[in-house]
């Protein structure tokens, strides 16, 4: 059973404007009025560098040879595409976000059931869970690359790993930016989840509880349904996140050893190279990448943002 | 990287207390942005500024560790026009790019006379683009092979004789079971390596590097495949870090200082850091006497080793108030031999006018200075091209880990890549 109630049907826009009278007009006046300047200082800090990367990425441009800029229309687009370091940092990324999201869902659903169900040290619990999340990335990044490092590390003489350079090898680099990443983003996952789960009506469980549902079905079969909405959130805003993973890599590896993602690609290829229409190409590709995923979540899983609290 | 922790925190702490300091009214402020030390360059600026007799003051700001973090932030000041940079501390392989870009003030021939009287000529050659000097040498950098005596003795070498091979150097720490210390995380630092390696076994990276987008690369040749070789066979060998790849200057030296310390690659500094390590405690004595150095090792028996080059350029930014004026003193101060011995005595880094070497404070400080000398002499600079940094970064993509270079592939897979990364047709 589930049990969301639906929203009241919101009137369509068209309907909305054959009610319109002076009143509502006048009303309507005053609230753009209120919200301009943010839209406005929106526009001005979002919209014109976008737009402006946009146009960028259609010239041959160095920022150190600023005399050669040159039209190329959309050859920049074709040169990343068709570039086996792009496609690499496209899986690269991938690999990190799907396993970061998956395993912190699952930890931080439990984190959520440990903050929401605890009686005595609630305050405390939830302070410890919430903590790694207060912490500045690139300082988490440091803690976590020195933990691992060989020479300030002591990972190795703990498990007596000996020599093993855990940043010479790829795998071993991702192992530790996802626990590094998995460590420091749990808590946000759990903070919306626990959201969701303050929404669980009780008296729903306890009926289960009378009807003789177990444990496993009460959650699967009632707490989970009736979170929907606030998982698909807490998925979104993390999948989001971790596609546009920046400073664990850049403190650990600096993308060596196979280890860039998308965000340091464009880092890189803008920044370090100059070479900005080249690397707002990435940029833009990179944009349209978390739009696509966006796209997917709320069109796709139907995730509705205003319903965070979980229906 | 702690060290570079320490920086940071001191830079944090010391640039507002400086520019707080000398917050004395009108006087006309220079901005020096320098590559992180041990103070000595802050130590100049307040000198500097006192000789200056009032006339001006100079504040420091700190750039980040890395040299091509370095870069990173000029370049994206200066593409800016950022009118605060008056002075700043230059890795040499960078001038070209910045001068071609226009962000340096060039030097009359009458300014550059002062700049360049008495000074080696490899920093001279790496501070002047299209026939001009766009840098005042300050300090010039050089690779020496350090090595322990002891470990020498017992593998039966001698790494002073004239001849001395990476091959010998390799086998005598893999018979002795002792490490060869080198930089070969994907930094610049591996890159110095590889070109001194390129040069050394007479070849070079790119042909024509002044041509900008349109040079060629030239490491497709037997030098970069001897190149390469060394690469292989250290990088497989016991003598090996166990953490090569990610290996900066710091770590071979902490590695060299070690008890599996017998070979090390690394810039003069390493002496003082060892002394001083003595100092504190942290190194026993027997340590540092068992330390000896040579010239950087050949890669063929039958060719004369050309050592890396490094250093500081200090040039002066185009857009700052007092490009004309008080900047060109201030530069004339620091660049000065009694600031640059100042320096080489202070910092440790060696000066850039051959003068300074023949000083007996330095001599006393830096036993090898002669050696330091005849190895920037012989040296063999980094590509001088505008498009220094792609070429970099193209070369340690292909060469990177050091275990994956193959000498019959790497080299002709670098000079596949460098024509296409200058000319945009590639992501790196």
């Amino acid at each position: 059973m589930t049990v969301t109630a639906e929203p009241a049907v919101e009137r369509s826009p068209k309907h909305r404007r054959a009610a319109t009278t002076d009143r509502v007009k006048a009303e309507n006046r005053l609230g753009l009025m209120l919200s301009a300047p943010a839209i406005i200082i929106m526009l001005l800090v979002t919209a014109y560098p976008l737009v402006n990367a946009v146009y960028l990425s259609l010239f041959s441009y160095r920022l150190t040879n600023p005399d050669q800029k040159k039209f190329i229309g959309l050859r920049n687009y074709v040169t990343v595409l068709k570039d086996s370091l792009w496609w690499q940092d496209v899986f690269t990324t991938l690999l990190i976000t799907v396993l970061t999201v998956g395993v912190e869902l699952v930890i931080g659903f439990a984190f959520a059931m440990v903050m929401h169900r605890i009686i005595f040290g609630r305050k405390t619990v939830r302070t410890a869970i919430l903590v790694p999340y207060g912490i500045v990335t690139v300082v988490s990044a440091y803690a976590w690359f020195y933990m691992f490092d060989l020479q300030s590390g002591f990972i190795n003489s703990w498990f007596g790993l000996g020599d093993f350079a855990w940043f010479s090898h790829t795998w071993s680099s991702l192992l530790v930016i996802i626990l590094s990443e998995i460590w420091k983003t749990t808590p946000f996952i759990a903070l919306l989840l626990l959201a969701g789960l303050a929404q669980v009506p009780e008296d729903i469980l306890e009926a289960a509880k009378v009807d003789g549902a177990s444990a496993w079905q009460r959650l699967w079969r009632v707490t989970i349904p009736n979170m929907k909405a606030a998982i698909l959130v807490a998925v979104l805003f993390r999948t989001l996140d971790a596609w546009r993973i920046f400073d664990n890599v850049f403190i650990m590896t600096k993308g060596a050893n196979k280890t860039e993602t998308l965000s340091f690609l464009t880092y890189r290829q803008t920044i370090t190279r100059t070479a900005i229409g080249l690397g707002d190409a990435v940029g833009v590709l990179l944009f349209l990448s978390v739009l696509l995923i966006a796209f997917i979540f709320i069109k796709g899983f139907k995730v509705d943002l205003s319903r965070v609290r979980g229906g | 990287m702690r060290n570079s922790i320490r920086l940071l925190v001191a830079s944090t702490l010391l640039t507002p207390a400086l520019v707080a300091c000398g917050s004395s009214g009108g006087t006309p402020k220079l901005t020096w942005y320098i590559n992180p030390d041990n103070g000595g360059q802050v130590r100049l600026a307040q000198k500097c500024a006192a000789q200056s007799g009032g006339k001006f003051r100079i504040a420091t700001s700190i750039l980040p560790n890395d040299a091509t973090s370095q870069r990173e932030q000029l370049v994206r000041r200066l593409a800016a026009k950022d009118s605060s940079i008056d002075l700043m501390s230059l890795d040499p392989p960078f001038v070209a790019e910045f001068a071609n870009a226009g962000f340096l003030r060039p030097f009359s021939a009458e300014e550059a006379k002062g700049f360049t009287d008495g000074v080696l000529q490899a920093p001279i050659t790496n501070a002047t683009w299209k026939d001009q000097l766009v840098a005042a040498p300050f300090w010039a950098n050089t690779q020496l092979l350090w090595y322990r005596k002891s470990v020498a003795k017992e593998a039966g070498v001698d790494p002073t004789a004239a001849t001395f091979t990476w091959d010998q150097m390799i086998k005598a720490a893999v018979q002795t079971r002792r490490t060869v210390g080198e930089q070969g995380s994907k930094y610049e630092g591996y890159m110095v390596w590889i070109n001194a390696l390129v040069a050394s076994a007479g070849g070079s990276i790119l042909d024509d590097p002044q041509a900008g987008a349109d040079a060629k690369a030239a490491i497709d040749s037997p030098a970069g495949k001897d190149a390469a070789v060394v690469i292989r066979d250290l990088s497989r060998s016991r003598a090996a870090s166990p953490t090569l790849g990610t290996d900066t200057e710091e770590q071979a030296r902490a590695l060299f200082q070690s008890g599996r310390g017998g070979f090390m690659l690394n810039w003069p500094y390493v002496y003082g850091a060892a002394q001083a390590a003595v100092k504190s405690g942290d190194l026993p004595k027997s340590v540092v006497e068992d330390i000896a150095w040579a010239r950087y090792p050949r890669v063929r028996a039958d060719l004369p080793s050309k050592p890396p080059f490094g250093g500081i350029e200090l040039a002066i930014g185009n857009y700052g108030k007092y490009k004309d004026t008080f900047a060109l003193d201030a530069v004339r101060c620091i660049t000065s031999a009694e600031s640059q011995k100042a320096y080489m005595l202070d910092a440790g880094n060696p000066a850039a006018r051959g003068a300074v070497y023949d000083d007996p404070d330095v001599i006393k400080l830096f036993p090898m200075a002669a050696l330091i000398r005849s190895s920037i002499d012989a040296a063999g600079p980094r590509p001088i091209t505008p498009y220094y940094s792609d070429v970099s970064t193209s070369v340690q993509r292909e060469w990177y880990p050091p275990s994956s270079v193959n000498p019959d592939r790497t080299p002709a897979k670098t000079a596949a890549l460098i024509p296409k990364v200058l000319k945009d047709k590639v992501l790196l």
